[in-house]
């Protein structure tokens, strides 16, 4: 995925004088040509996650379309009040796109881990977020994002799916069923649709859950049962659920990255089996649900 | 010593000054930037209440929100604002708060109040300026020395600095740092003057160079000014062309 902002983040760069990228130096090797050919929107502010995000509210204050870039938490958690302030509270936006997502640098520990990101955004106003599951999703989500003004994320992940799917802006039904709802979230597709073989339950699945498809949930939840599957924060869209649902009597499951610090590294497989997030983990969770729902 | 100085009760300015009230909390700090904003507007600024949306207008950037009465005295004084909304300062009908927000006031080009966002802003600004060629445009932002003490302008005084950025940057030191002013900083002179100019500053100017303000930030071009001195004041702010200026107005 990271390839393909690279490339797609370059093409517009090329085809849009309107667009500049605001780096950290995180990725600025892979931009150096896009820099040569256009110094005045390719900037590389240093390991200056503040200011990378005040360069950006300074570039969208004078009309430019901004895309700032980085590992997750030093994109959004370090400079939570620069996106705050800097695009919120003057009324601007950008385009922010991150690697890393919850634990893709498993290796490099906690300090390079953001699964509270997308939390985080959701206590501003108006960001939309994306959360691809396959890298050919990205470039449209750049390219529409490059269009306008508003505020956008992008979390780029090494977890993809192992196919792409064109239009996942709204919740779209995978596989039928007659039992509870299972929303599968960007890349947690793959692992929802292995876990939940031979369960008869519905797999829906987006890569935009902000803003959140409320619609769409209320049509599918038929039981009135909803799993949602997150590869972020546990509980991240809990309140748009509910909200969702409101006059519905319904139960959820929310499953995603626990609270709790792993302290231990090996690789975001490891990371997914702690948190319950591969294949196996998310069986155990969702028959519990759905047996329950049964008994 | 001649000195233009504004500060007489009888400039029509003081009178909407002190028409603005219920900010007792800042009221210092608001005093502290009158004759800079003054100048700014009357002298320097090119933009109008005609021109607030022109994309080629000069921008001020006032990233010190605390204290924005004289701020607001100045903006209606140049009609930006009408005078009667002095009268009517934090109110739920009041479109001035206690720190200004962009979205509510013509002629205010961010929204500030917490403390070391505007330098950055500031460094944005004048690269989407540059980057769309508007060359003659120019950016000024104006700090609190105790705002000087957030890490974030830090960041932007290094950048800045490193790729030459014509930016002006306005710090009203009216000795409010905790642990920053004066005795915060010791020692020897952190850099030269590349142009080998040192000898031509004032003595204000020199002796900030090892001290104090101007020693936080390397590779600017630096004057220290009497803030109360309109002269002074406009002098400082000229153009330097190829590295970002900071003038420091004492209060």
């Amino acid at each position: 995925m990271r390839e393909t902002f690279i490339a797609t983040t370059t093409a517009l760069l090329d085809e849009d004088p309107r667009t500049a990228l605001v780096l950290a130096d995180i990725s600025a090797a892979s931009f150096a040509e896009a820099h040569r050919r256009h110094p005045d929107r390719v900037l590389n502010v240093g390991i200056r996650e503040q200011l990378m995000a005040g360069v950006g509210g300074g570039l969208a204050l004078t009309g430019m379309r901004p895309i700032l870039h980085s590992y997750a938490p030093f994109l959004i958690d370090r400079a939570y009040e620069q996106i705050k302030l800097d695009f919120g509270h003057q009324d601007t936006g950008a385009v922010l796109v991150s690697i890393g997502g919850s634990y893709d640098a498993a290796a490099e520990g906690y300090t390079h881990q953001s699964p509270g990101d997308v939390a985080l955004l959701d206590t501003l106003d108006g960001w939309t977020v994306h959360v691809p599951g396959h890298r050919d999703e990205v470039p449209a989500m750049l390219r529409d994002a490059a269009r306008h003004d508003d505020r956008v994320y992008v979390r780029l992940s090494a977890q993809e799916n192992s196919l792409a799917h064109p239009d996942g802006s709204r919740l779209r039904v995978l596989r039928g069923g007659t039992g509870p709802l299972v929303v599968a979230v960007g890349p947690m597709l793959d692992p929802v649709l292995e876990a939940t073989t031979g369960l008869d339950v519905t797999v829906a699945w987006t890569n935009t859950p902000r803003p959140f498809d409320s619609d769409g949930l209320r049509a599918l939840v038929t039981t009135g049962e909803v799993v949602l599957v997150e590869p972020y924060a546990k509980g991240t869209s809990a309140h748009l659920v509910s909200e969702a649902l409101i006059g519905i009597p319904h139960r959820a499951l929310h499953l995603g990255v626990g609270r709790a610090e792993v302290r231990r590294y090996g690789t975001r497989y490891d990371h997914a089996r702690a948190h319950g997030l591969d294949p196996a983990g998310l069986r155990r969770s969702i028959s519990g649900f759905v047996s329950w729902t049964r008994s | 010593m001649h000195m233009t100085v504004m500060t007489t009760p009888r400039h029509p300015v003081h009178t909407l000054l002190s028409r603005v009230t219920g900010d007792a909390k800042h009221a210092p700090s608001a005093h502290s930037t009158l004759d800079v904003l003054w100048v700014l507007y009357d002298r320097v600024l090119r933009i109008t209440p005609e021109t607030t949306e022109a994309p080629d207008r000069d921008r001020f950037l006032l990233s010190k929100g605390h204290g924005p009465a004289a701020y607001y005295a100045v903006l209606a004084a140049k009609g930006f604002i009408p005078e009667e909304w002095l009268d009517d300062l934090g109110s739920w009908d009041s479109p001035l708060g206690h720190h200004p927000d962009r979205v509510l006031l013509p002629g205010v080009e961010v929204g500030t109040g917490s403390l070391g966002h505007g330098l950055g802003l500031a460094v944005g600004t004048a690269l989407g300026l540059r980057a769309q060629g508007f060359l003659d445009t120019r950016t000024f932002v104006l700090l609190g020395d105790a705002e000087l003490d957030e890490g974030s302008n830090h960041e932007a005084i290094a950048y800045a600095a490193a790729i030459r950025l014509p930016i002006t940057a306005i710090v009203i030191d009216n000795r409010s740092a905790t642990h920053g002013w004066p005795g915060g900083w010791s020692g020897a002179p952190t850099w030269i003057s590349e142009d080998g100019e040192v000898a031509a500053m004032s003595d204000r100017t020199r002796a900030g160079l090892s001290v104090g303000i101007p020693a936080r930030f390397p590779n600017w071009s630096v004057s220290v000014v009497n803030g109360r001195d309109h002269d002074e004041i406009e002098k400082a702010l000229r153009p330097v062309a190829g590295r970002p200026s900071l003038v420091v107005a004492e209060v």
